[in-house]
């Protein structure tokens, strides 16, 4: 089935819905590497004007990657709630958006099971940046482990202390700065140098002593593969969260090693465990715009419309955390800060809208066009949007990973400017420590033992 | 030494930007002109060439070229970077390993220790009944370069040695990506990797003494990848890392 639409006088045709929503995308460098961007500005207003006027209903009839070829397919039709999206199954995408702006918050959080990944990803498409931003806000999203994420008037911080070597007593002094600066109610998250099952159970072991000797309520995570995740569970080790880097299609997961299934046996694995207090979400995912195409596993959809994709996978395992890594795939996928704002809020209004606790790495690489100015600009307007966390790394600067993300101070920075809270039970814990609103000279806590 | 009991204390563990101070919510302005400063030097980097004529020389190895002419088209077009500019031409040597040297995203970690390694790492492998192929340097090239070196030599596995981006406080960081059967098409999860080798990262003698058990392991399971777990015990840490800044 093909769309159109007349720009100046000239129509122009669309063959199908993935060469709509490629051709509707604000222009970024992914697209144009996939060959699937608009050819000009006046072919992808079309695009927009046609994706404006197509009923939301399409895209349950139409898949952009094969239902018997892809298993991320099937489990978006197949887990698609007829009865949640009922209050605007008689929308086209641009009366979606229209009606999205003004709703209240409680009547678009209960749309989140009825939507699927292309709907939102089309809403996207025709959206500004103010209405990324408004409509994210409008958007509900609680998940629990030791404390509570994602209140209105919060907003969490990753504590994420990399170091080159995994060297215990490197990631401890990271640990402390994060928490003396505020940082650590979202998770306290390492990424591994070497995804070694030996070495994962020795980090996670480091972080629950943490942890449990200041009595922090807060959970650990060390982002290894999933596959030695499960390892280090049968080993015994404490794990709270399982990670995985997931992707919108059956493609780009295999290029990550995982499966619907792997993953299905890994959460089972972590809910056995029982180690959340107040709740049970217990899965983390990363994921970022051009994953798919990197991995060739892409389908001729855009880069964007992917993404969207992977929060499917994200949301039928109940996630605490969800995250964009939008900067850090580079410059080939998002070329400049202008084109990593815009995939930041676009990530976190589509997660949002479907349901999941959405944060974003607010983050550049040293081969991008980007500095910080750029993530300043992007941080505020994700706090805004009611992000429901960013990352917090020592200045910035990740000495692991070699990329910038949001420091501890700029946590602090966009709290502040924002009137935003850590969340409650973390608050309360800062309070304890003497480390509301400053951070003493003298440590608060003694770290004999560990340093 | 004794147990810190100063924010400032933090630095002398890690090289990591800790204990910055704080003014209001904000840096003060030396770290924050720091980081500029760092900043600006990795920028520089990236546009760093490898030179390739030295490199040659102390390698004795054929240079081959990626398929992307320039850094900007380098950047913008990852799909060039691992494909071969055309006419490279590879004697066959089936079945042995190879090695190639990569320029990646910043030339200056290989430059420097690409020459060491890649003698250490022979040596352990030939050890090991390995016939070793001359290394490849190969430019404006990507990780996946490899593969299509590997399939041209017959090689059974391949070591991509590459320069790897450049963070604000290591621009001199290689990392090495081991391949079983290198081939056209090989995805990210049928590679080991091993990053951050540098000075204050991990060292030569660690990185050859990694990879040369991954490739026993790789060459006893028939695979590389995620289907090769890195369980290899734990390497003793090196007390007292060079923090500080």
């Amino acid at each position: 089935m093909g769309f159109s639409a007349v720009v100046g006088g000239t129509r122009h045709i669309f063959a199908d819905l993935r060469q709509l929503l490629a051709c509707a995308t604000p222009f970024r460098s992914g697209d144009a590497l996939a060959g699937l961007a608009a050819e000009s500005a006046a072919q992808r207003v079309a695009a927009q004007r046609a994706l404006a006027d197509l009923p939301l209903r399409h895209f349950l009839q139409e898949a952009v990657v094969p239902y018997e070829a892809d298993e991320v397919t099937r489990l978006i039709l197949d887990s698609h709630d007829a009865a949640a999206f009922a209050p605007v199954a008689h929308l086209t995408v641009g009366g979606f958006r229209d009606w999205l702006l003004a709703a209240d918050p409680a009547a678009v959080t209960a749309l989140a099971p009825g939507l699927t990944p292309e709907m939102v990803a089309a809403l996207s498409k025709i959206c500004r940046l103010q209405d990324l931003v408004a409509i994210g806000a409008k958007c509900r999203v609680v998940t629990r482990f030791r404390n509570t994420l994602g209140l209105p008037g919060t907003l969490s911080i990753r504590l994420q202390p990399n170091d080159p070597v995994d060297d215990p007593k490197g990631i401890a002094a990271q640990v402390l700065d994060g928490l003396l600066l505020g940082a650590g109610d979202a998770v306290i998250g390492v990424n591994p140098a070497t995804d070694n099952v030996e070495n994962l159970c020795r980090v996670l072991g480091l972080l629950d002593a943490v942890r449990d000797r200041y009595a922090i309520p807060t959970q650990s995570c060390v982002l290894a593969h999933v596959t030695t995740t499960l390892l280090a569970m049968q080993r015994g080790a404490p794990v709270d969260l399982v990670f995985q880097s997931i992707g919108g299609t059956q493609g780009v997961n295999e290029s990550f090693g995982v499966s619907l299934a792997l993953l299905a046996e890994a959460h089972e694995a972590a809910l056995s465990l029982k180690r959340g207090t107040l709740g049970d979400n217990c899965m983390y995912f990363e994921t970022g715009q051009g994953s798919a195409l990197s991995a060739e596993a892409h389908h001729g959809v855009d880069q964007q419309t992917l993404e969207a994709r992977a929060y499917a996978v994200a949301r039928r395992f109940r996630p605490l955390l969800v995250n964009s890594v939008v900067g850090f795939i580079g410059p080939e996928y998002l070329f400049d800060g202008k084109q990593i704002t815009r995939a930041g809020l676009e990530d976190h209004m589509c997660g949002k809208l479907l349901g999941l606790p959405m944060g974003v790495d607010v983050c550049y690489t040293n081969h991008a066009e980007a500095d910080q100015d750029d993530m300043d600009a992007l941080l505020t307007l994700l706090g805004v949007a009611g992000v429901t966390y960013v990352m917090g790394v020592p200045g910035a600067d990740d000495t692991m990973l070699a990329y910038q993300s949001t420091s501890f101070h700029d946590g602090l920075f966009v709290r502040a400017a924002l009137g935003k809270s850590p969340a409650p039970e973390f608050a309360a814990w800062l309070q304890r420590m003497g480390l509301a609103g400053r951070t003493p000279d003298r440590l608060p806590m003694a770290v004999a033992g560990l340093l | 030494m004794s147990a810190p009991t100063l924010w400032r204390d933090l630095r002398r563990f890690t090289a990591a930007r800790v204990a910055l101070g704080r003014v209001g919510n904000g840096l003060p302005t030396a770290a924050h002109l720091d980081f500029q400063e760092a900043h600006a030097q990795a920028r520089d980097a990236v546009w760093s060439t490898l030179d390739v004529p030295a490199l040659q020389a102390a390698l004795g190895a054929q240079v081959v070229a990626s398929a992307a002419p320039d850094r900007r088209t380098y950047l913008l077009r990852p799909d060039l970077g691992r494909r071969l500019a055309e006419g490279a031409s590879f004697t066959p040597r089936p079945g042995c390993f190879a090695i190639v040297v990569a320029d990646g995203l910043c030339a200056t970690g290989v430059q420097a220790q690409a020459p060491a390694l890649v003698a250490s790492l022979t040596t352990g492998l030939q050890r090991a009944g390995w016939d070793v192929a001359p290394p490849v340097i190969a430019t404006q090239a990507r990780v996946a370069i490899g593969d299509a070196i590997g399939q041209a030599l017959g090689a059974a596995m391949v070591a991509v040695l590459i320069g790897e981006r450049p963070g604000l406080s290591a621009l001199d960081s290689m990392g090495i990506y081991l391949t079983h059967a290198p081939r056209p098409g090989r995805t990210d999860a049928e590679r080991n990797c091993i990053s951050n080798i540098r000075p204050g990262g991990l060292s030569l003698a660690e990185a050859v003494a990694k990879l040369l058990w991954l490739v026993a392991a790789a060459r006893g399971l028939g695979a590389t990848g995620v289907a090769l777990k890195d369980e290899q015990p734990a390497l003793p840490l090196i007390e007292d890392q060079p923090g500080g800044r």
